[in-house]
């Protein structure tokens, strides 16, 4: 995989994942022109289109889109089972995920979706493995924020 | 499930994001930010000291504006700092951070791969995932030089957890994505082959698409792989659904694994062993089987995740392409899917099938499913499967089908989305020429392209039309009699106008007969077109009158008092303008015969493949083409470019041209070889220009001599105009192969990425041997190995070849030779073809090249006296003994270098015979088995002009033709 997207049904960009090394201003571009051609599809058709010499492979949850960018020996169907195994694991995680999880917590995002993919390949694709991963991490967290118990109300700024 | 604790969250943070998110405008966000941002900067430029915690939250809102899209030029040092925290949240931030923004040339990277370090030796597993990840993620040189060695060793190391493991697996995969040099194989690869029997899923689904990646790079290494990856294969596809606990998916068994297996085995050849490959055949078999089950559940998950499987396997299959069974299986279950009612496995068999139709083991059964296809193409609603539908069609076709899918795509086009018309136009104009048994098909099939779709009918599809009719005499009469009606239409595409001008230019006099088609009727159809038209058609249209002229006399009164008109002759545009001036001259002053001969019809173009292959496999875009096409496009470079810089350069020539001209003018020899000098080369650019596609199967030496033009291509690509119009015989092309071993009798013919074609040829009198050396470039054999000499037409009679036939193999890097014995029987003109042909890889090359034979070969150089030379010189005093020619100069004018290419070229340089000690003369003897011509040479160069004026004179007027020919292209 070359990269993986998500933007909601405006167009705004919630989380960009880049595989291959790029400028920021080539990744803007790419962003911009796929996010238009995605979302000028009309629901019924088909997950997969070429674009340029990659193939896109795309689905849309609730008001997001998921949608990732592989090659041309890649498999298209199991392109769409990893998005779809990436928003379970963010709904088991959030709990009934939405949008706004995904912007207020946008880092957990990220870090859920390293556990998952790692330099554009599944790295575990149990559910169940992933997740404890993170629940360790958040363990850790929980421990260390009490230590900040006291802090006054200075971070509201 | 731990919902997310919101309080330990950075309460800052989901502040700021509330308020960006309350922004009413872009301002207002653009405000908010700038606000945000100068605050940041404030608190970390500060006396105190920040605390960790303030430190993250800061870090994390500098990401999120970021990840909002505005630049953001501070904070890394901050991050930096966050990854040598020993609180996992402050490390994780920070490592997102970096991983996010920082590029690698930042002056941080040493830094960063300092604390990277410390992590991945803390031995700490979540701290070296979080380091791991970062490699992985930021992927740079930088990273790879530091850690391309140290991350083999965490992966093979006994004591790693499996989770580092994984991440380990494919961070190294990254680092060798990015950097593989850097990637050095060692005695850890045998170890992470083994990695495929690891009892953990997770390990084994990581460790898979490294070992894949790995493989491409150095196959032998990784060999031992197959046969551990078809026995976990084997494993994972008998098992029950629910044996594989949480890597089951739908009760699907591990669905992501298979597929990365079945990946990794198309890296390799079908397996050797017997008993690996037939346990292989039985997982494809159940493959197979499991598409038949009725499904375990009614989720598309399910589905798609069984499916994703199928068509892995169905790759491997058409990778291997030898089991027979399995690849029909494999098609009539994407026949099945053809009419499932999921857009998505439609689409994905149509895609599927295309590479299936290139198999001659499921060729035939692919083209069962054309109605379907044809169906899809008509009732699809999602233009990529559409797409998906004319590809199929395209790779399906063949001489039995060709008619009605050439219909249904013609059909199809009227209503086709404007992306995609052009390629089917190219799709279309390809089969039709390939597949054209009938001619008359074809012409047709061309004329209703640029009838639906004209905008889209590209240069190279109407030139190719234009070739095709020039070549065959058969289609001639019907294709002049078509356009004409086609022309009738009141609204036709300009190209049309194009194919019409050029063709009733050539061929009207085939449909003059018919009083419906006289010459006014025809002449005044065209120039109803005229006014409508852009300057380069209008170009075009001038010259088929001046052919008119020569064709119909009886109407060379109207088009006089047309190109007289001042729309023509004092138009602003310069070319319109010089064509008018020339034409109309040319044809007040040139008597009938010289009109004839000046504006004969043209001579059929050399056989090369189409360039319109090339434009599609170009439009496919760089990631299918094909390697030698590359080369196509550095030649297409050297020589000028394309059409879009020609309207500079051929001002340029045009306004240099007319000096040169009217001085030979005033030297009052023939009028065709007046105005051949200055433009030689624009006739040979056209041909660069005409085979664009093809430049490279023609090894140029002196690309500098094809000039700068790559001219326009309507006037240049007209070669009825004048200056192009020699008698017959070749045309001038400064590439054409023999040209350049008409002096010489080594070298090396012909170049690709595959074959490299040497000569080496010894002449004596009428007989000739010739050696051929065929080079295999490639490391693979060639085989079936076949190379003829085929002498065509007239030539048959002029001309002996022999070829010994020669080894049906050429070995990787070996190179084959092949006698060939010559003997001229008498004086000819045309080249004998060396066809060549063999399978490269699954696919049959086939190459023609002519034979540098020229009739000069058989000189034999004659000494003699300057009384003798004058005295034959008078005795060969008839007109036609005679042929002069004045050429410009293509090539510095060095007295050595001329003298050497006259002995080279066979004759005697005499000295001191002639008066001028500038000139060179030459005598010598051609041998053929029916006479010997006796032959005598003048060359007078102009150094001032650049202009030179070659003489011959001999006893037989074809072989002064052909020997004038001959020599003046090599000045």
């Amino acid at each position: 995989m070359q990269f993986m997207l998500l933007f909601s049904r405006q167009g705004k960009l919630r989380l960009q994942k880049w595989y291959v090394p790029l400028s920021d201003k080539e990744k803007k571009k790419i962003t911009r022109e796929l996010v238009q051609t995605v979302l000028a599809r009309k629901p019924k058709m088909c997950s997969f289109l070429e674009w340029r010499d990659l193939k896109v492979v795309y689905k849309r949850y609730a008001s997001l889109y998921f949608c990732c960018a592989i090659e041309n020996q890649d498999n298209e169907l199991i392109t769409l089972e990893i998005i779809h195994r990436y928003v379970e694991l963010l709904d088991k995680y959030f709990g009934s995920v939405c949008e706004l999880d995904i912007i207020f917590n946008f880092e957990k995002a990220y870090f859920i979706l390293d556990e998952f993919l790692l330099g554009g390949e599944a790295q575990d694709t149990s559910k169940k493995n992933v997740l404890k991963a993170i629940e360790q991490a958040d363990l850790l967290q929980e421990i260390q924020s009490e230590d900040w118990g006291g802090l006054p109300n200075e971070e509201i700024l | 499930m731990p919902a997310v604790s919101k309080g330990d969250g950075m309460r800052g943070l989901a502040v700021f994001i509330s308020d960006i998110r309350n922004c009413k405008s872009k301002e207002a966000e653009i405000k908010r930010i700038n606000k945000e941002l100068a605050n940041i900067r404030s608190k970390f430029k500060g006396d105190k000291a920040l605390d960790g915690y303030s430190k993250k939250k800061y870090v994390c809102k500098l990401l999120f504006i970021f990840l909002l899209g505005h630049d953001i030029d501070f904070g890394h040092m901050e991050a930096v700092n966050l990854l040598s925290s020993n609180k996992y949240t402050e490390k994780q931030i920070g490592y997102l951070f970096i991983s996010v923004l920082v590029n690698s040339n930042s002056d941080l990277i040493s830094l960063i791969n300092n604390a990277i370090k410390n992590d991945l030796s803390s031995r700490n597993p979540t701290f070296m995932n979080l380091a791991l990840h970062c490699i992985a993620n930021v992927g740079s040189r930088e990273m790879a030089e530091a850690f391309a060695a140290e991350v083999p060793c965490i992966l093979v190391a006994g004591d790693t957890m499996d989770s580092v493991k994984q991440s380990a697996a494919l961070c190294l995969l990254r680092l060798n994505r990015t950097s593989p040099d850097l990637v050095a194989m060692g005695e850890w690869t045998t170890r992470v082959v083994h990695l495929l029997n690891d009892q953990h899923l997770g390990v084994v689904t990581a460790a898979t698409s490294l070992i894949t990646t790995l493989a491409q790079k150095s196959p032998e290494d990784f060999k031992t792989s197959v046969s551990l990856a078809v026995a976990r294969l084997s494993r994972i596809v008998s098992s029950a659904s629910t044996d594989l606990q949480d890597y089951t998916y739908y009760f699907v068994a591990a669905p992501w694994l298979s597929v990365k297996l079945l990946r990794l085995l198309q890296c390799y050849p079908p397996p050797e062993d017997g008993a690996i490959r037939g346990r292989l055949t039985e997982c494809l078999e159940t493959i197979l089987n499991k598409a038949q089950e009725p499904p375990k559940s009614k989720k598309v998950q399910h589905s798609n995740a069984k499916n994703a499987v199928l068509f892995e396997a169905i790759s491997l299959i058409i990778h291997h392409d030898s089991e027979p069974t399995l690849l029909v299986r494999a098609c009539n279950q994407l026949g099945q899917f053809l009419q499932h009612r999921e857009t998505n496995l439609r689409y994905l068999a149509l895609e599927s099938m295309c590479t299936l139709a290139s198999s001659e083991f499921s060729h035939e059964a692919v083209k069962t499913h054309i109605e379907t296809v044809i169906n899809a193409l008509k009732s699809e609603r999602d233009v990529s499967v559409r797409q998906r539908a004319v590809d199929l069609l395209y790779a399906m076709c063949d001489r039995s089908n060709a008619k009605q899918i050439v219909a249904e795509m013609l059909s199809y086009l009227e209503t086709a989305d404007y992306s995609i018309r052009e390629e089917i136009v190219l799709k279309v104009a390809i089969l039709a020429e390939k597949y054209a048994v009938d001619y008359t098909w074809y012409v047709d099939t061309i004329l209703n392209l640029i009838r639906f779709a004209g905008d889209y009918v590209s240069d190279e599809v109407w030139y190719r039309v234009i070739q095709i009719v020039i070549n065959r005499d058969e289609v001639q009469g019907y294709a002049a009699k078509t356009v004409f009606e086609a022309l009738q239409a009141p609204a036709c595409h300009e190209n049309l106008v194009k194919v019409g001008g050029y063709i009733l230019g050539e061929f009207g006099n085939l449909i003059a007969g018919d009083s419906r088609s006289s010459p006014l009727i025809q002449f005044d159809l065209l120039h109803s077109k005229f006014h409508l038209c852009s300057v380069p058609t209008r170009a075009l249209l001038l010259s088929a009158y001046i052919k008119f002229i020569n064709l119909f006399p009886e109407v060379k009164g109207t088009i006089q008092e047309v190109l007289r008109s001042d729309s023509q002759l004092r138009n602003a545009d310069v070319e319109l303008q010089q064509r008018a001036v020339e034409y109309l001259r040319l044809s007040c002053i040139a008597s009938t015969d010289i009109l004839a001969t000046v504006l004969e019809e043209m001579p059929p173009f050399p056989e090369r493949e189409s360039s319109i292959l090339a434009k599609l496999k170009r439009k496919k875009g760089p990631g299918n083409l094909h390697p030698d096409l590359d080369e196509n496009r550095k030649e297409r470079s050297v020589n000028g470019g394309t059409a879009d810089h020609s309207s500079t350069t051929s001002n340029a020539k045009v306004a240099a041209s007319p000096t040169p001209s009217t001085d030979l003018l005033g030297l009052g020899s023939t009028i065709t070889t007046q105005n051949s000098a200055p433009r030689a080369s624009k006739g040979a650019s056209l041909l660069v220009d005409v085979f664009s596609g093809n430049i490279a199967a023609f090894p140029v030496e002196t690309p500098v001599s094809v000039g700068p033009v790559a001219d326009e291509n309507f006037s240049s690509f007209l070669p009825n105009t004048p200056q192009v119009a020699y008698a017959n015989a070749t045309l001038p092309t400064a590439e054409e192969p023999e040209d350049k071993f008409v002096c010489k009798n080594n070298g090396v013919l012909y170049e690709n990425q595959l074959l490299q074609i040497g000569l080496k040829s010894e002449f004596r009198q009428n007989l000739g041997r010739m050696y051929v050396f065929f080079g295999n470039k490639t490391s693979t054999q060639f085989m079936n190995f076949a190379a003829s000499v085929v002498c065509q037409d007239t030539l048959q009679a002029q001309l002996n070849v022999h070829a010994k036939p020669a080894d049906p193999t050429v070995d990787g890097g070996a190179q084959l030779q092949q006698i060939l014995n010559i003997e001229c029987v008498s004086d000819f003109v045309d080249a004998p073809v060396l066809n060549i042909q063999f399978r490269y890889g699954g696919t049959l090359q086939n190459i023609a090249v002519k034979l540098p034979i020229t009739l000069n070969k058989f000189f034999q150089p004659t000494e003699m006296t300057s009384q003798d030379f004058f005295q034959r010189w008078k005795q060969l005093g008839a007109p036609q003994q005679e042929v002069q020619t004045i050429f410009k100069a293509r090539h510095s004018m060095d007295t050595e270098v001329t003298k050497a290419k006259i002995m080279g070229f066979g004759a005697a340089l005499l000295d001191g015979v002639d008066p001028n000690p500038s000139n060179f003369v030459g005598a010598g003897v051609i041998h053929t088995k029916t006479t010997q011509v006796g032959c005598l040479l003048r060359l007078e160069p102009n150094t001032q002009a650049q202009m030179y004026r070659l003489t011959l004179r001999t006893s037989r007027d074809t072989v002064s033709q052909r020997l004038c020919d001959l020599l003046s292209e090599q000045f």
